[in-house]
Order: C-alpha cells, then sequence, then structure tokens
C-alpha cells in the first residue's frame, strides 16, 4: 500500500521533527540543530528508521528554503536591498572567490589536480542559506551587522552557483561527459537554442517576475481577498510561490533566487502580512524536513572508514573559509565580535554543495569516493554551523556585554511600529493620523480590499488582512507592538479580535470603537477598559455649540459637556450588569439618572455655593470672589 | 492716543457682577478692545500668535480678573507663560512689548485695609502683584498702578456704579497716557 509507507514515513519525519524541536530548544541549542540531530539518528547510518528515499524527501524539502527567502524577500524594502548592493557584490564576490582559491589551493596541497581542486573550491565555497538565516533568526540576529553581512553573502552565492553550475562540466576529466544532472543548469528544453539567447531567457525571466508582481499580483489578489474564503488565499499565495519557483527552473536559474525577488516586489503590497503568514506555516515544516534530510544524508560508515580526511577536511574547511571571512570583515572595518559572528555562519559547506557535487560527479569531474568524503565533509560542517554561531554570540556577548543591547534598541526603532489599527475606515482613520501627526507610525490592517485599495493610492501604507488570526496579528507586530486599536463597525468580529489578541498577546493595551451603548455594555462586559462610542464625542461638541448659542460662556458650556461625558461613563458601567435584563435595566437605568445630577452638582461652575463664589464678608479665603 | 487691550478671564462669567459691569464700561470706550479669555479658549488651547499680534496692534495690556487667591484665574497663567515668549517678548531680540505699559484690573472680596501689615492678608496689592510688576519690566514695559475693586461681595447698586465710574478714568487716563505709573518704562 501506497499510502501506508507515505504515512508510515510522515509518521517518523514529523515526530522526529517534534522530538527535535522540544529537546533542541530546551537544551538551548536551536531546532535547526536539533533537526539535524534527529535527522542523523533516524538515518539509514543512524537508527535505520527510514531508508533511501530520505534523498527525495530532501529534494523535496528544498522547496522550503525556496519559500524561507521568498519570506525574506518580503520583509526587504527594495530600497534596503539597493543600499545592500556594495555588501552583496563586494563582500560576496571577494567571499566567493577568495575561498574558492584558498580551498582548491590547500586541496592542491595535497596533491590534487588543479581541475578537481578548483571544482572542490567551488563547492565548499558555497554557504548554508537554509541554516544560517534560521539560526541568525532564531537568535534575533539578523537586523545586526553580522547578520546583514551574512545575508549579503548569502544572497550573492545564490547567483554565484549560476555560472558554476556552467563551470563545472569545463573542469570535467573526460571532457563531453553526460548531460546535466538534475535539470539544474541550463533547462534541457533550450538546449537547442543558441547559446546568447540563454542570458537572454534568463533575464527575461526575471523581468517578467517583476512586472508580474508588480502590476498582476496585486488585482488578482484583491478578487480572491473578496470572496472571504481564506483557504483561496493560502491557495493563491502557494500557486504564486510554486509558479516563479517554476518558471526559475525552467530557465536554469535558482528557483530560491527567483521567489526572493517576487517577495522584494511584493514586500510593499498591501497583501504582505496576509501572504507571510499563509507560507509560513509551510515554510516552517518544509524547512524542518530540509534539515531532518541532511541529518539522515550523513553516511557513518564513509566517516568511519575514512575518518582522518573527514574530520580533517571538515576542521580544515571551517579554518580556512572562516578565516577568510573574518579577514574580509575586519578589512571592511567590522570589530572582532560582529566579525566572529559572520565568520562561524558562513565558514561551513551548504545544501547547494549537495546539488554541485552530484552534478560534479556526475561529469567526472573528480571520482564517487571523493564525493562521498565531500558530502560527509558539507554535511558535518553544516551540522556545526548552529553550534558555531551559538558558541560565537555568546562568546561575543560575554566580551561585549553593552554592545548587543544597543544593537537590540535600535532594532525595536527599526521595524516595529507601536501601535496596531484594525479597520482604517472613517474611525480609526482620524487616529492614525493623529498618531502619524506625533511622529508615531502605526500597522494598519483592513480586510476590506476595495478600501485598502482606496487607500493605498493615496498613500497609506494599509494591509489586507483578517486580524482575527493569531498569526497574522503576529506578522503585523504584535510581539512588539504595545498598543492595538480596534476601529471596526462590526461588534462581533472586535470582540473576536480582542479574544485572540487577550490569549496570544496579553502585553497589548487594547483601544476599542464601539458603536453605541449596547456595543460598550458587550465591550465592558468582556472586560475591556477602553471603549470609545463613537457617536458622543461629535454629539457633546455640537451640544455644547448649542448651549453658547444660547447664550452660556464658553466655558461654562465646555465643563458641561465635560461633566456629562463623566457622568455618562460612569452611568453605562453601571448598566453594564442589566444589560440583559429589561426590568432591572430600566428600574437601574431611573436610579441611574442621579448620577447626572451628582456629577454636576459636583461642580463648581454648575452650582451656586462653590469656590469661585463664596459666601460674602471677612478675610483671607474670601478673595475668591467675582 | 493709545490703544488699550483688555486681557480679562472670569471662569464663571455667568455669576459673575461686579466683572459683567466693569466689561461693559471697558467695552463702551473706543479705544479699548476687550478680550474675553475663557470665552475664546474654553478648552486651554491658546493660539499664541494670534495673541501675540492681538498684543502688538495695543499700546497698554490691561489684564482684568478676579483676584483668586491672591492671583489670577489659571487661564491668565497658561496665556502668560504661552504668549511672552523668549525672542518674542523677553530674551535675545525679545522686544515686541518694549515701551508698552502693562497694567491690571482685578476684583477682591476683602476690604482695603485688610491689604496692609495689620490687616488679614498682610501684604499689600502692589507686593502681592509682585510677579506681575516684574514680568512688565523683564518684558521692558511700563506697569500702571492697579486699578482694584474691594468688598466686591457685598457692593450696592450705587458703589457698583460708581466702580463702573471709576474704571472708566482709570481706562482713559491709560489711553491718553496719564495714568499714574508704578514702574516706568525704560523708553
Amino acid at each position: 500500500m501506497a499510502f501506508e509507507s507515505f504515512f508510515a514515513q510522515a509518521f517518523m519525519y514529523l515526530s522526529a521533527a517534534l522530538v527535535a524541536v522540544l529537546v533542541g530548544k530546551r537544551l538551548g541549542m536551536g531546532a535547526v540543530l536539533g533537526y539535524l540531530i534527529a535527522g542523523a539518528l533516524i538515518g539509514p547510518s543512524g537508527l535505520g528508521w527510514v531508508g533511501g528515499e530520505s534523498e527525495q524527501i530532501t529534494h523535496f524539502a528544498e522547496f522550503g528554503v525556496v519559500m524561507m527567502l521568498f519570506l525574506v524577500g518580503l520583509e526587504l524594502q527594495p530600497s534596503h536591498l539597493w543600499s545592500m548592493k556594495k555588501q552583496i557584490f563586494g563582500l560576496g564576490s571577494l567571499q566567493v572567490l577568495g575561498s574558492t582559491l584558498l580551498v582548491a589551493g590547500a586541496v592542491m596541497a595535497f596533491g590534487t589536480g588543479w581541475k578537481p581542486a578548483l571544482a572542490i573550491g567551488m563547492i565548499l565555497a558555497m554557504s548554508s542559506t537554509a541554516i544560517v538565516l534560521q539560526c541568525l533568526t532564531e537568535r534575533n540576529l539578523m537586523k545586526t551587522e553580522a547578520g546583514q553581512n551574512s545575508f549579503a553573502v548569502l544572497l550573492f552565492q545564490d547567483l554565484a552557483v549560476i555560472p558554476i553550475m556552467a563551470l563545472l562540466p569545463l573542469l570535467a576529466l573526460k571532457q563531453a561527459a553526460g548531460g546535466h544532472g538534475h535539470g539544474h543548469g541550463a533547462a534541457a528544453w533550450m538546449e537547442a537554442w543558441p547559446a546568447w539567447t540563454h542570458p537572454l531567457a534568463t533575464i527575461g525571466a526575471v523581468v517578467i517576475i517583476v512586472l508580474v508582481a508588480r502590476w498582476a499580483v496585486r488585482p488578482f489578489f484583491r478578487a480572491i481577498a473578496k470572496t472571504q474564503q481564506r483557504e483561496a488565499f493560502t491557495a493563491a499565495a502557494l500557486l504564486l510561490v510554486i509558479s516563479v519557483a517554476l518558471l526559475m527552473t525552467k530557465v536554469g536559474l535558482s528557483a530560491a533566487l527567483g521567489t526572493f525577488v517576487a517577495g522584494v516586489v511584493l514586500a510593499n503590497s498591501e497583501y504582505r502580512h496576509e501572504l507571510e503568514s499563509d507560507i509560513e506555516p509551510f515554510k516552517g515544516l518544509l524547512l524542518g524536513l530540509f534539515f531532518l534530510g541532511v541529518g539522515t544524508g550523513i553516511d557513518f560508515g564513509h566517516i568511519g572508514r575514512n575518518p582522518g580526511t573527514v574530520f580533517g577536511g571538515a576542521a580544515g574547511l571551517l579554518l580556512l573559509k572562516g578565516g577568510l571571512i573574518f579577514g574580509l570583515a575586519r578589512w571592511r572595518g567590522s570589530s572582532c565580535g560582529p566579525a566572529l559572528i559572520f565568520a562561524s555562519a558562513l565558514a561551513a559547506g551548504g545544501e547547494f554543495a549537495f546539488v554541485l557535487i552530484t552534478l560534479a560527479a556526475g561529469v567526472e569531474v573528480f571520482s564517487e569516493d571523493v564525493s562521498h568524503t565531500l558530502v560527509a565533509v558539507v554535511a558535518l560542517t553544516m551540522a556545526a554551523t548552529p553550534l558555531l554561531i551559538m558558541g560565537s554570540h555568546r562568546f561575543t556577548a560575554k566580551g561585549m556585554a553593552e554592545a548587543p543591547k544597543e544593537e537590540r534598541e535600535s532594532d525595536v526603532r527599526d521595524d516595529g511600529a507601536p501601535v496596531i489599527i484594525c479597520g482604517f475606515g472613517r474611525y480609526g482613520h482620524a487616529v492614525g493620523r493623529l498618531l502619524h501627526t506625533q511622529g508615531i507610525e502605526s500597522t494598519v490592517l483592513d480586510n476590506d480590499a476595495d478600501q485598502v485599495d482606496t487607500l493605498r493610492e493615496i498613500g497609506f501604507p494599509v494591509f489586507y488582512g483578517d486580524a482575527v488570526r493569531p498569526d497574522l496579528l503576529l506578522t503585523a507586530g504584535a510581539a512588539r507592538a504595545k498598543i492595538l486599536v480596534i476601529a471596526l463597525r462590526d461588534p462581533a468580529l472586535s470582540l473576536k479580535i480582542v479574544e485572540v489578541a487577550r490569549k496570544h498577546f496579553p502585553h497589548l493595551k487594547i483601544f476599542l470603537r464601539a458603536h453605541s451603548r449596547r456595543e460598550a455594555y458587550e465591550f465592558i462586559a468582556a472586560g475591556e477598559e477602553r471603549v470609545y462610542r463613537e457617536t458622543l464625542d461629535s454629539s457633546l461638541r455640537m451640544g455644547t455649540d448649542v448651549l453658547r448659542m444660547l447664550g452660556l460662556p464658553a466655558y461654562a458650556a465646555h465643563r458641561a459637556a465635560k461633566l456629562y461625558r463623566k457622568a455618562d461613563e460612569t452611568f453605562v458601567r453601571r448598566m453594564v450588569a442589566h444589560r440583559n435584563n429589561r426590568a432591572t435595566f430600566m428600574t437601574a437605568a431611573r436610579a441611574s439618572q442621579a448620577i447626572y445630577e451628582e456629577v454636576m452638582r459636583a461642580d463648581p461652575l454648575q452650582s451656586a455655593d462653590e469656590a469661585w463664589t463664596p459666601p460674602a464678608s471677612g478675610d483671607g479665603k474670601d478673595d475668591m470672589v467675582p | 492716543m493709545a490703544k488699550v487691550l483688555v486681557v480679562f478671564a472670569h471662569p464663571a462669567f455667568q455669576r459673575s457682577r461686579v466683572n459683567r459691569a466693569l466689561v461693559k464700561v471697558a467695552e463702551s470706550i473706543e479705544d479699548v478692545t476687550v478680550h474675553d479669555l475663557y470665552e475664546t479658549y474654553p478648552d486651554f488651547l491658546i493660539d499664541v500668535r494670534d495673541e501675540q499680534k492681538l498684543m502688538e496692534e495695543h499700546d497698554a495690556v490691561v489684564i482684568q480678573h478676579p483676584f483668586f487667591w491672591y492671583s489670577s484665574p489659571a487661564l491668565v497663567k497658561e496665556w502668560l507663560d504661552l504668549v511672552l515668549e523668549y525672542r518674542w517678548a523677553y530674551g535675545e531680540g525679545g522686544d515686541r512689548l518694549k515701551g508698552k505699559i502693562l497694567a491690571q484690573a482685578i476684583s477682591a472680596g476683602g476690604p482695603e485695609d485688610a491689604y496692609r501689615r495689620e490687616g488679614s492678608n498682610f501684604f499689600t496689592v502692589r507686593e502681592l502683584l509682585a510677579p506681575y510688576e516684574q514680568t512688565a519690566r523683564l518684558c521692558g514695559m511700563g506697569y500702571a498702578q492697579a486699578f482694584t475693586v474691594h468688598g466686591a461681595n457685598d457692593l450696592n447698586p450705587a458703589a457698583l456704579a460708581e466702580c463702573s465710574q471709576r474704571y472708566a478714568s482709570w481706562l482713559s487716563a491709560l489711553c491718553d497716557g496719564s495714568a499714574p505709573l508704578w514702574l516706568d518704562s525704560p523708553l
């Protein structure tokens, strides 16, 4: 039964994943390392619970890396990417070239020919986007100098894979061996085309992605958002990522790079947060699978037969590549701490290496035996990466206790709007604009696709999204924000959001718009304090002006309205308990009328015998007189 | 003729007798502008530029108010705090009030003889108004002898009429420059 074996495998992988996360987090080493170790344990050379299919699974799970880069792109404004161009092309090219030459030189020193040595150099120059980004995110290091540098170099490596794939067959010992493995490199269907068309096809594909993401995706998503079918939106989000990945593979580009570009183009769009929360679970699961797959790929048998070569190679790689990257970072003005984290993040091999090794072995650049050793070295160093990042982070955090703190504070300023506003109609709009005049930014969510569209045309950074979803609140920054403003018309929806926010983000201070007293009762009964009836202030302002028109001095009218509001709020709070019982409600309402009189009488302006007008005669305090 | 601005402040104007009469008198004099602070800014949101412009258009400024707790109602303090800006009223380049006259018209509940060492209020009216006099000095203004109504709670109609008459001549003296000063202007 195909299904049975599928379920058995799914059971094995999922339970291993869960155990890995739980144990990894508990031991403070992060989920990635947990996955890798769990993978090694259940793999063919460990307990052997999963077998030969692991390579297929890794291949499938590579899609997680593609999704991760899509999400990274979504988080990255194009302007920010542009400002990183020096790091990407300067630092990136130096790292790739330097590592290639250094490793190739070292390999040649052991008597290998220059062609296989150069191939090995290029293969090992790559680092693991998946592991590094995931580990840096886990440790909250992405926004730091080391994180940004690592990201820039990884991005360049994604670009560099393409020419490397083209170069590898040229380094083959026997020229013109079999075709390209895996359909990577220039795709088979383009082979018949003249060589000069290949770069054009590549550029064309990227242009198509940018154009489609820029012009076609938004109307498409708006149409889907209008259907209010959440699963349709999820399907559309997946479809977007998959079609971009497909197009990129067709022209022989890295799928991750393509989705990254699509992500960057969509980073300014109103659907950003919704897309993030839809893709995120898939990405997490697939990445987990991917790490498990890498773990299962560690061939302990081969390591056992050649311990010296494998461990020596791994240690040598980490030292050479790490040393070079550390040197580069120092040369470019980084201080020791960030340079150390940067170096430890990128010193290891990466998942691209597996693809390149297969490709190189396919065209016989080196022998099967060498490729086994390389796979083991890459897998071992990849497994060591989380440990290295953890170690260097702890080491530098200890060394410079105050420096990381500064970085953290600036993080909050960079990317965390302190206020989330749900609903940007007439009501939320005024709130947001008032805050804006005081330099306070808000993240605005609205689930009316047309409204979002109009507002964005005017220039408000509004996002489409259904704030009832905790994951959407999270991507909107609920973990960092201080205040949640719920300015929706629909009280049932408002209450749902309150419930979700109270459960998942108890630190948020919630401000609620209530349509009328009826809704105000419900919100107060639900335990909310900051409830604002939408018509109260406007009607009191009108009442004030009517009083003035009738001859009451402005200040007296102003105070009367303020006092009335105070009394009214007291009244509403007192009536909450009776809201569902008409009989007691009426009795309580009649009795509560006294509240208004009480409050009014307590004001010197409203009664004749208080502070501003004391009785006549005498001394001292009697100067309080007209 | 000098133009006089009466900056008036009373938080409960609807119950005031004396100040109502005084405001009426002030409004009847040609060169006097009456500006009611509590009517203009019931929310205390003072428009500083408007107020400064108004002061620049006049040669003397009278602050008219009940003498609450030996001082002014709250909005007058807010008005002074905000309107008399650095670089406008005082300090570097702050000479826009220089040569103008500041004066006060106050209504007090206590009798006149309470405002001396032997009386229940110990200090004289001029002593109690020292912060305002010093404000005038810092802004390069003269400070006129204050107009006072004593025993303001018990005035009979005749006394009230006499007060109004006295206020009219006091304001006219400010207009024609004959008002006696406690502090001369530096010009």
